[in-house]
């Protein structure tokens, strides 16, 4: 997808924060429990047309556990009838095959499930329920009723060394597509970092698994492998640049550049309770504090890669530094770059460290 | 023929992956090809060659389609363009050419 003004292709509809499983490194913010589920089925189906009429084409259903939204069916049916490319992220808790027929006949595109490790104890370990050998039945369900699949495996020191394990899981599973997607230190995983992450010896060793694998496979399982950025030289684009390609919308109704994007302070989201898509997209005050490059400092102001990584990630550099509009300390030119390093010699530190599971906790005691 | 990496055979029958959908994106006026979490823009020849995949039309019938489509131009250059963007689309696993 190319062109450069801003476009939203994606809309990410957060449609619950509450979830089963509570995972090490959950992605939704620590103080999940404060914002509640505010939009009805109604208020959805009217995001997604607004979103369309923007110009996207892909809706990723995720949460949370979106399952747990018993409009769901609506809600695909709504964005089907948009031609929206639609997308479940499940964790498969609670799913039954009656649901998974329905969203079918609704017009689902694809199910993707997450799996936490390839053996029992250890996924269950990670996501905090016993919900191992449940998962691969609903990822057996999904292929038996003719549904594309994507596998999501989130890597860490933990199941880093099992990678080629984990590919031969997605291929018994018959999965269209596997995701191996290095933990990102936000969320849940920042304060679980010493124990998740993993060393670069690790890392470069199941780089090279998934390599080989990824030819071996060519043509029947996509098998995509996110590296971290803790052990990249350059930071990622994060969300392909700030308010150029996507759009969230909360659970509360948050419409947000990022998923993460409500821990940044000083930024006023809207609630798309209150004003259109369109005018968020274009006008929201949230959207245009670090869109394009007038806000960036040096390094990143007159470096050649501006352009290719919009100067990294917001939230990590402020959860980091302190400073959401710094540069990205990921990357070996930013002054923040010893933040990073300290972190990955804390990786070679012998020794398990405890994780801190998901939990309702409020901002004001966070 | 372009060597891609994969064979494709003359009587293939190519068919768009289960997980990859065909949509007119009338925003920009062009056919994209969607599939999870990716998209890509078709020109006009690779969007008329993904809608004869159905699994109905061999790899000869589309190409020869194609050439009288693109008359006058010369069909050796259609089929080079179509091979190259079939095996391609194999390659990436969005075309099934099995059966």
């Amino acid at each position: 997808m190319t062109g450069d003004a801003p476009r939203p292709y994606t809309l990410v509809a957060e449609l619950t924060y509450r979830c089963p499983l509570r995972c090490v490194y959950c992605s939704n913010p620590l103080d999940y429990a404060d914002h509640r589920d505010a939009l009805s089925t109604a208020d959805w189906l009217r995001v997604f047309r607004e979103a369309e009429a923007l110009g996207v084409v892909q809706l990723n259903l995720t949460g949370g556990e979106p399952l747990i939204r018993d409009d769901l069916e609506t809600l695909v049916e709504g964005a089907r009838a948009l031609d929206l490319y639609t997308n479940l992220i499940t964790s498969g808790i609670p799913c039954t095959r009656e649901r998974l027929t329905r969203l079918r006949a609704c017009g689902l595109d694809n199910v993707q499930v997450s799996v936490q490790d390839v053996r029992a104890p250890e996924s269950d370990r990670i996501a905090g329920l016993r919900s191992f050998e449940r998962k691969l039945e609903v990822a057996r369900l999904v292929k038996e009723l003719g549904l594309p699949l994507t596998i999501n495996v989130v890597l860490h020191r933990e199941n880093l060394d099992r990678v080629a394990e984990i590919i031969a899981l997605g291929e018994s599973l018959h999965a269209d597509r596997l995701e191996l997607a290095n933990t990102q230190y936000l969320g849940w995983a920042l304060p679980n970092r010493r124990a998740l992450l993993p060393t670069r010896e690790q890392l470069d060793r199941a780089r090279e698994v998934a390599r080989a694998a990824r030819e071996r496979l060519r043509g029947s399982m996509e098998l995509l492998f996110v590296i971290p950025d803790y052990y990249s030289e350059f930071p990622k684009a994060c969300m392909d640049g700030w308010a150029r390609r996507f759009i969230v919308v909360s659970p509360d109704g948050l419409a947000l550049p990022c998923h993460a994007a409500h821990t940044l302070p000083g930024l006023s989201f809207d609630r798309v309770q209150d004003r259109s898509l369109e005018e968020i997209w274009q006008h929201s005050d949230a959207f245009n504090a670090y869109r394009g490059e007038a806000w960036m400092p040096e390094p990143c102001r007159s470096c050649d890669r501006r352009a290719a990584d919009f100067g990294g990630c917001r939230c990590q550099a402020f959860h980091l530094t302190g400073n959401a509009a710094a540069t990205d300390p990921v990357c070996s030119l930013a002054p923040g770059h010893g933040l990073i390093e300290a972190a990955r010699g804390e990786s070679s530190a012998p020794g398990p460290a405890d994780l801190e599971y998901r939990t309702a906790r409020s901002s004001t005691s966070a | 023929m372009p060597d891609t990496g994969s064979r494709l055979a003359a009587e293939a029958r190519p068919r768009l992956a289960p997980k990859v959908r065909l949509r007119w994106d009338r925003k920009d006026e062009r056919y994209m090809l969607l599939y999870p979490e990716r998209g890509l823009v078709l020109n006009a020849t690779a969007a008329a060659v993904v809608k004869l995949c159905t699994g109905e039309h061999t790899v000869a019938a589309i190409v020869e389609r194609l050439a009288e489509q693109y008359a006058p131009q010369p069909p050796e250059a259609i089929e080079r363009e179509v091979l190259t963007f079939l095996h391609a689309m194999v390659d990436r696993g969005l075309v099934r050419s099995d059966g």
